[in-house]
């Protein structure tokens, strides 16, 4: 285990005011939540030393609240608080599904969607369906808010858009309509306690007739960072969602994947998953819309 | 073997002594021992997966505050060439420079040096303090390439032994072997169908959960103590004492409870360098080593490749085989190429066949034994034909198998002749089985096969102790993997005829009990079992002296029953019967204490066969396999604890399915494995598993009293080839090497 220092601010003010102080010392501070990724690397990947800044005691980034058109989910809230909410999982399933395949049952009792996301890995769960779903990031720094949608926050492999002095406060999703749906499917070679080898999730609205209005596709695990596929998306709006136009999408996510061969799965296997992920969740996602109506 | 099989204890399935301990956290495991002045060693290891080692500066990291010993290769006498017998076997040498390379480094994570240190921290200070200049060499890393003729040379030492001309050349071919039997050429003439495939398994690890650790401590005299977790601490000590060249009276070895070992932990790796530590530091070293540590620098099982040809006649008969078997062995001889070119045919009767086997080196870690070693590769490759055979001849391939099937009197494929062996039963029991029966589920596809284990005998020791109030204390030295202690105590209970209840059993160390081999090929129920009846036996014997004294009759004239001693019949009628408390109650007066014991080396052990079958669905857009039933059924000869048996049986099942469709060892271009951990080095996760349906079938063992025969190893040779014909069944093309991870399955079904 690698050296840290740990505090455990009260106030936003303070968090910001911290970080932009040890930046300032030329050290090194690590926003910490559950804790389930940053324990890992400080004990097996990167040692180097650092303060911990726990984020978790804030009133911001522990308030869940479904509001009129929008939900707000604090970045600390564990993945468990947010599956075991029954009107969260009834507007979000495919959301709060990633959640759920998020490590082990114990882990997901730490673990949060925001440190998921902060974590910036190319294959973390939740990452496709808050793409999906449309999330915005609300970003806190010394000067001030700022939002930024998901699909902008992560820059690189392990890289992200917050500046030294920022952290992640929480994620703001639009509410679903009354015909829309969402679905999060990811493939690994088990059944559960693995790392995506694909991930795809699916928001789309259909109207009364059945036909889709409007969709967002995310992809994960099959590029640098998670993608949104506007393609993909295209190819489901004005249709029915039928065999033909989800086989079009899933040919969009496969153009739109980048993926690099390795232990975990080949070029040409997962530009092919992404596909069957794309036609899978699609079809979930349509039947979850139509039977909401 | 008496034919009464009314068993009162045996057959039962109490709850294992040491259950509670284990499932409270009681239990002290390899890393739980902690001494007083404690110092953690921790071990430099090679960043190359083949190098010279030019120059070794140990000064730095001597000098560092809190640093109490530092030792690399040079610190250690060089070992005598000699062979270790049992499951963890090969030359005392090689493993002597397993545990510490001398001149070179031969694989990535080859132990170079080693420090303790008051603290982890300051350990790890110092390995980096500890300058090496490497002359880095070309690493040898498939099988391909180090049976190349011109191949580069793993050890330039190394002679191919077995030749029928010496060797005038070094070779990375360490060995080779050749058994055969009749005619090949003619016998493939007489075939209606031929069948031929080449397969190839990379090397995949135990999977045990606990990692090797051990804590030594060495008094100013020399006298060493290591706690440790292994499957054997007398072939441990005696490991230890060959390489540090010291005598074994000099080294006491405790056994700690175990999680898991496989085959895995038949051999040393932490403990010499911990006792040569502590001899430096004098004071206690402990060394634990990590998940990463496991995966690259113990023992994982052979990567393989397996080249099979069948003939057949029309009707099913096989006219002959042949099988080219080649086993990597990594950095050091000693892969199974053995045992799996004697399992290979074992369990079938055939008339001509020839096997070759090669022992290769690699520069990859030093393979150990894993269940059963050396024989999943080979039967992969020999089931999976079969299935083909069964393809092309239209048969039932329960049929095939039992058309060609070994029975009592068969000669071996590997030499002897069969004494009663449970195949046939087995293939019956497959074919009338209800799961057998039920159709295959639409998108699945059913794979059958059978497994074979030679099973071990080996050395055991045992002393029965009688308490003063009748209860009874066992004293074996045989660790307790796979729930032992509970089958000592119910054979013991079954012959003293004492309920389980009043039985323990102590796995004693090395100074508290008489000598046992490794808990390894599936010895332990069977051989340390024998001593442990034998000492019962000796127990009676002279239990009905004390009741011949205390009633003042001949011994010959008290006869042994429900564990009390009665007058036999005709002798005086008025004599009550003695419990074994009641003889204990008057022993001072009759003679002390009662001991009993046995020490043997067991014969016999008695075949082990297995036939399985499973339903497994492969997603032809994804190539993900998923088993939906799986039935085991084996031979046990006589199932002491059926649980246990059971038990056995299912987690074969489940680490044979594993290595199938996920496990393996990933390797980059320089030798460095990629997949050192259970993230990528993928296990199955209970939810990955239906529930395992077993039946035991119980051929008694006509060299054991109650019949036992080793169930240990046996399960986990089927389960591979049942995987491998039940995709073949599900996709309608043989996917031949494994893994059947998704990428291959769904290549194999996109090339269809």
């Amino acid at each position: 285990m690698g050296s840290f220092a740990y505090v455990a601010p009260k106030s936003v003010a303070e968090v910001t005011g911290l970080l932009s102080e040890i930046a300032g010392s030329g050290s090194r501070a690590q926003i910490m939540a559950g804790g389930t990724d940053v324990l890992v690397q400080l004990k097996t990947v990167d040692r180097s030393a650092r303060t911990l800044v726990d984020i978790k005691g804030l009133p911001e980034t522990a308030r869940l609240e479904i509001g009129e058109s929008e939900t707000y989910i604090g970045a600390a809230i564990p993945s468990a608080v947010l599956n075991e909410n029954a009107d969260l999982t009834a507007l979000f399933p495919g959301l709060t599904e990633a959640a759920d395949l998020i490590g082990s049952t114990q882990i997901q009792g730490r673990a949060s969607i925001g440190g998921n996301l902060c974590n910036s890995s190319p294959a973390g769960d939740s990452i496709p369906a808050l793409i999906a779903n449309g999330a915005v990031c609300v970003i806190a720094g010394t000067g001030g808010e700022r939002v930024l949608p998901v699909e902008d926050f992560v820059t690189g492999v392990g890289r992200n858009a917050l500046a030294d002095d920022e952290f992640l406060l929480g994620l703001k999703i639009p509410n679903p309509g009354p015909r829309t749906g969402d679905a999060y499917l990811r493939f690994i070679p088990r059944t559960e306690m693995d790392i995506a080898v694909a991930g795809c999730g699916v928001r789309l609205d259909l109207d009364e007739q059945g036909i889709c209005t409007a969709a967002r596709v995310g992809i994960g695990a099959v590029a640098p960072t998670a993608l949104l596929v506007p393609k993909a998306a295209e190819a489901l709006i004005g249709t029915a969602v039928d065999d033909a136009a989800l086989a079009a999408a899933a040919d969009a996510c496969s153009e739109a994947a980048s993926p690099i061969s390795d232990k975990r799965g080949t070029v040409a296997f997962r530009r092919k998953i992404i596909g069957v992920l794309m036609k899978r969740a699609g079809a979930i996602a349509r039947d979850r819309a139509a039977a909401r109506s | 073997m008496a034919e009464a099989t009314e068993f009162k204890a045996i057959g039962t399935r109490p709850v294992r002594p040491d259950g509670v301990d284990k499932v409270t956290g009681r239990a002290q495991f390899g890393a739980d021992l902690n001494l007083p002045n404690m110092l953690y060693g921790k071990v430099l290891r090679s960043p190359h997966a083949h190098a010279r080692i030019r120059r070794i500066d140990l000064d730095a990291a001597r000098a560092m505050p809190g640093v109490h010993a530092v030792v690399s290769g040079a610190d250690f006498p060089g070992a005598q060439h000699g062979e270790i017998g049992g499951e963890g076997g090969g030359d005392v040498a090689d493993v002597a420079k397993n545990v510490m390379a001398r001149d070179k480094v031969l694989y990535h994570g080859h132990p170079l040096a080693a420090v303790a240190a008051t603290s982890q921290a300051i350990a790890e200070a110092a390995l980096a303090a500890i300058e090496v200049e490497y002359e880095v060499l070309t690493p040898v890393l498939d099988l391909e390439a180090a049976m190349a003729p011109d191949a580069v040379l793993v050890n330039e030492n190394c002679f191919t032994k077995n030749l029928p001309e010496p060797a005038e050349k070094p070779s990375n071919i360490a060995s080779v072997m050749t058994l055969a039997r009749g005619n090949v050429d003619e016998g493939f003439e007489l075939a209606d169908v031929i069948v031929e495939g080449e397969y190839r398994i990379p090397m995949a690890h135990q999977g045990y959960i606990e990692p090797h650790a051990c804590t030594a401590t060495v008094n100013e005299s020399g006298q060493a103590t290591v706690w440790t977790c292994t499957q054997g601490h007398f072939a441990l000590r005696t490991q230890t004492a060959n390489i540090l060249d010291m005598s074994v009276a000099d080294l006491k070895f405790i056994a700690s409870e175990i999680g898991g070992g496989f085959g895995g932990k038949t051999v040393v790796y932490l403990e010499p360098v911990a006792v040569m530590l502590s001899t430096q530091a004098r004071r206690p070293v402990k060394m634990v080593m990590s998940r990463e540590e496991v995966f690259r620098a113990s023992g994982p099982a052979a990567g393989s490749c397996a080249k099979i040809r069948v003939g057949a006649k029309k009707d099913g008969t096989i006219t002959a085989a042949t099988a080219w078997l080649a086993y990597e062995a990594g950095a050091f001889e000693g892969a199974p190429m053995g045992p799996g070119a004697m399992c290979v045919f074992a369990p079938y009767d055939l008339e001509n066949f020839r096997v070759e086997g090669f022992d290769v080196l690699v520069n990859k870690p030093k393979v150990a034994a894993y269940r059963a070693p050396g024989a999943p590769q080979s039967m992969h490759a020999m089931e999976s034909a079969l299935d083909d055979l069964a393809r092309e001849l239209n048969m039932d391939p329960i049929d095939l198998r039992l058309k060609n099937a070994v029975a009592e009197g068969s000669q071996a494929a590997y030499g002897p002749k069969f004494p009663a062996i449970g195949f046939r039963e087995c293939l019956e029991a497959a074919k009338a089985h209800p799961n057998y029966q039920k159709p295959v589920p639409e998108g699945a596809g059913r794979g059958v096969a059978a497994g074979f284990w030679f099973n071990a005998g080996m050395e055991s020791s045992a002393e029965v102790h009688i308490n003063e109030d009748g209860t009874v204390q066992i004293i074996e030295g045989s660790p307790d993997i796979g729930g032992s202690r509970a089958s000592m105590a119910l054979m013991a209970a079954e012959t003293l005829g004492v309920p389980y209840e009043k039985i323990r059993v102590l796995v004693g160390d090395t100074e508290a009990s008489g000598f046992n081999n490794v808990t390894g090929g599936s010895r332990t129920t069977f051989a340390t079992g024998m001593a442990v009846i034998q000492a019962c036996e000796d127990i009676i014997a002279q239990c009905k002296d004390r009741a011949a004294k205390t009633w003042g009759v001949d011994a010959d004239q008290v006869e042994w029953e429900d564990g009390q001693a009665i007058p036999a019949p005709g002798v005086n009628a008025e004599l009550k019967p003695l419990t074994l408390a009641e003889i204990m109650k008057t022993a001072a007066r009759t003679g002390g204490p009662i001991l009993g014991r046995a020490a043997l080396n067991a014969r016999g052990p008695g075949a082990g066969f297995s036939v399985n079958f499973g339903d497994l669905k492969v997603d032809r857009e994804t190539g993900k396999v998923d088993v939906l039933s799986f039935t085991a059924i084996q031979d046990a000869g006589k199932a002491i604890h059926p649980a246990y048996v059971e038990g056995q049986m299912q987690g074969g099942a489940v680490q044979g399915l594993g290595w199938a469709l996920n496990e393996e060892y990933i390797f980059d271009g320089n030798g460095v494995l990629e997949n050192p951990g259970f993230l990528d080095y993928r296990i199955p996760v209970a939810s990955d598993m239906p529930m395992i349906d077993t039946q035991i079938i119980e051929v008694p063992n006509p060299s054991h009293p109650f019949g036992v025969r080793g169930v240990g190893e046996t399960p986990i040779v089927a389960p591979l080839a049942v995987a491998a014909n039940a995709v073949r069944d599900a996709i309608g093309r043989r996917v031949h090497d494994l893994p059947l991870s998704p990428p291959n399955v769904l290549a194999a079904i996109e090339e269809g």
